[in-house]
């Protein structure tokens, strides 16, 4: 699938971030950007102006390593200048490998050690029904993350407690940092593992817009269960040299030809 | 102690919508009432501590004060990374109330005693450390923590243990408590290890060798107020606890004068339990009795 002007822009960003400290989770930020952009476009509800709004749909990143694409689509949104992405990493930046809890800046939990976000997004979903809000709790979960058994617990409680308001979104793109999540542990059959924790379970395409819109505002409006919608992704998509190479899972050191060649797929 | 905690968090509940309840698969009695009277703010999650832990940090942050519960050795070692990251670093005011301190699961041998759990507790930052004596500090200690604003481990003894706090000694998170005045001599003691030193020192009082007794029922945050008044004061501290001697009380106390003393010259002498795992079952007091933690260790200890 052709990436639009949009998801050309927020790869930009990312960009920008990566030309000054020339590191990151590339690979893992690239194939999570549409999904992101789904939900902070046209799903989540949420005010820049106001972070701490009560009723605000909760967003866990819980593949923290996936933060270049988070911190790129929350300064697309407003919640802070992209101009301060540019200290990423550095000692004073709000900013590091990992995103770390900061409501004002639109960051719900820190995360980045992995199998940890689902649990806490369903004690935010537990805490919603006591207190009668009807807000929305999201997580977005790595491939290679659900490996942790505290995933596999964390399910089990979310269909116990009957959390129709939680969804889990998978970026499904196949490669963990060793290699093919088919070799190093393999998820499948996926869908079946998700029927059997008590989900409704969605496949979705996680780079085509209009599919996961339609599914996120229509489909699981009617789901009695909590949802887990898994997003068939791209490792590094948009750069034809990063997609499906593991090697660009993390990269430390970049080139500047590297950095041009980022942007001269984005043109 | 442990069915005073947990009556106490019913209580809290009742008076204070904030106040959850999270228990793992525990005993079909507990908190029964509270399950009937307040069942959404009941919870038993199953044998899943590293999911209750970051589903109770979850609670924290929608503005939930949760009380959770199960065996301290699967409440510290099991979930850890859940309490050092989603506890800890985001510092949020949950609860962790752990079963059977030390040597209490003697029987079920060396997989149920929890005897390093001050000491992977207390190295992180933001927790605090609590091991009362008895069961009516308890009740103090567990009406002080609704507002503690950060997170907070209870260790538990066995219960039906001798009461010795009062309610004279003013209790506070993180402020020790002088159960006796220091001759020359001071047991530094916590949790229900202080009723073994208040024995020692009534035994050495008979051959005039003067000891106060200070329960240390906060091990974090350190109360260094108390400790700077008082130990130039001695020229001798015992330090005792059911727990490994690397890593808990007497090493905190160690740091503390090596830190905050340098010039101090007191003699400092620990007793726990030595860097090896248990090797015998029985009963608790035969397991002290074996590492060498009783009223007559005590004294011998203080004697030489």
């Amino acid at each position: 699938m052709q990436l639009d002007e949009r998801s050309k822009h927020l790869r930009k960003i990312i960009v920008d971030i990566l030309s000054v400290d020339k590191r990151g989770h590339i690979g893992s930020a690239l194939s999570l950007i549409e999904i992101l952009r789904v939900l902070f476009d046209s799903f989540l509800k949420y005010d820049p102006k106001n972070p701490r709004w009560e009723n605000r749909d909760r967003f866990i990143l819980s593949k923290g390593h996936g933060c270049l694409a988070l911190y790129a689509i929350l300064a697309d949104k407003g919640f802070f200048p992209k101009e301060t992405l540019l200290d990423f990493c550095r000692p004073h930046s709000h900013f590091g490998g990992h995103p770390e809890r900061n409501l004002d800046l639109g960051i719900e939990a820190t995360t980045g050690a992995l199998g940890h976000g689902f649990s806490m997004a369903v004690g935010m979903a537990i805490g919603a029904k006591l207190k009668k809000q009807d807000h929305h709790v999201v997580v977005v979960m790595g491939d290679g993350e659900i490996n942790e058994g505290s995933v596999w617990e964390a399910a089990m409680s979310a269909s116990k407690h009957k959390l129709t308001k939680l969804i889990a979104m998978i970026d499904y793109n196949k490669i963990q940092s060793y290699g093919p999540t088919k070799e190093v542990l393999d998820l499948e059959p996926l869908v079946d593992k998700w029927k059997s924790f008590g989900f409704e379970v969605l496949e979705v395409d996680g780079h085509n817009i209009k599919e996961m819109e339609y599914h996120l505002n229509n489909t699981i409006k009617d789901h009695k269960k909590p949802t887990v919608l898994i997003c068939h992704t791209i490792k590094g998509k948009g750069f034809n040299f990063a997609e499906n190479n593991p090697t660009w899972h993390h990269k430390s050191g970049l080139k500047q030809e590297q950095i041009e060649a980022m942007y001269e797929c984005l043109k | 102690m442990r069915k005073t905690a947990l009556d106490c968090v019913y209580e809290l509940a009742k008076k204070d919508t904030r106040v959850l309840f999270i228990g793992s698969d525990l005993g079909p009695e507990v908190l029964i009432e509270m399950k009937k009277e307040i069942p959404e703010r009941f919870f038993m999650e199953g044998i899943s501590e590293q999911h209750i832990v970051g589903m109770a940090s979850g609670l924290a942050m929608e503005g939930f004060i949760p009380y959770v519960n199960t065996i301290a050795t699967f409440l510290t070692r099991r979930c850890y990374e859940q309490i050092v990251l989603d506890l800890c670093l985001q510092d949020l005011p949950v609860r962790l109330i752990a079963n059977g301190g030390g040597a209490v699961y003697a029987p079920l041998g060396p997989t149920h005693l929890a005897v390093e759990d001050i000491a992977i507790m207390r190295l992180l930052p933001n927790m605090g450390v609590v091991s009362v004596c008895d069961s009516l500090e308890m009740k103090r200690l567990m009406q002080a923590s609704l507002n503690w604003p950060h997170p907070l481990y209870i260790r538990l003894a066995k219960g039906g243990d001798e009461i010795i706090s009062s309610e004279n000694d003013k209790f506070q998170i993180g402020k020790a408590i002088l159960m006796k005045n220091p001759g020359e001599c001071l047991f530094v003691s916590t949790g229900v290890m202080t009723q073994i030193a208040l024995k020692a020192a009534s035994e050495l009082e008979k051959e005039n060798i003067l000891c106060g007794v200070l329960h240390m029922h906060t091990i974090k945050p350190l109360d260094k107020e108390t400790l700077l008044e008082l130990f130039p004061k001695v020229t001798k501290i015992v330090t005792v606890e059911e727990h490994f001697k690397n890593g808990g009380l007497g090493s905190s106390i160690l740091e503390f004068c090596n830190d905050e003393m340098p010039d101090q010259c007191i003699k400092i002498k620990r007793i726990g339990i030595e860097d090896k795992f248990a090797d015998q079952y029985g009963s608790q007091n035969s397991l002290l009795e074996n590492w060498g933690i009783s009223t007559q260790h005590l004294c011998a200890a203080m004697r030489s």
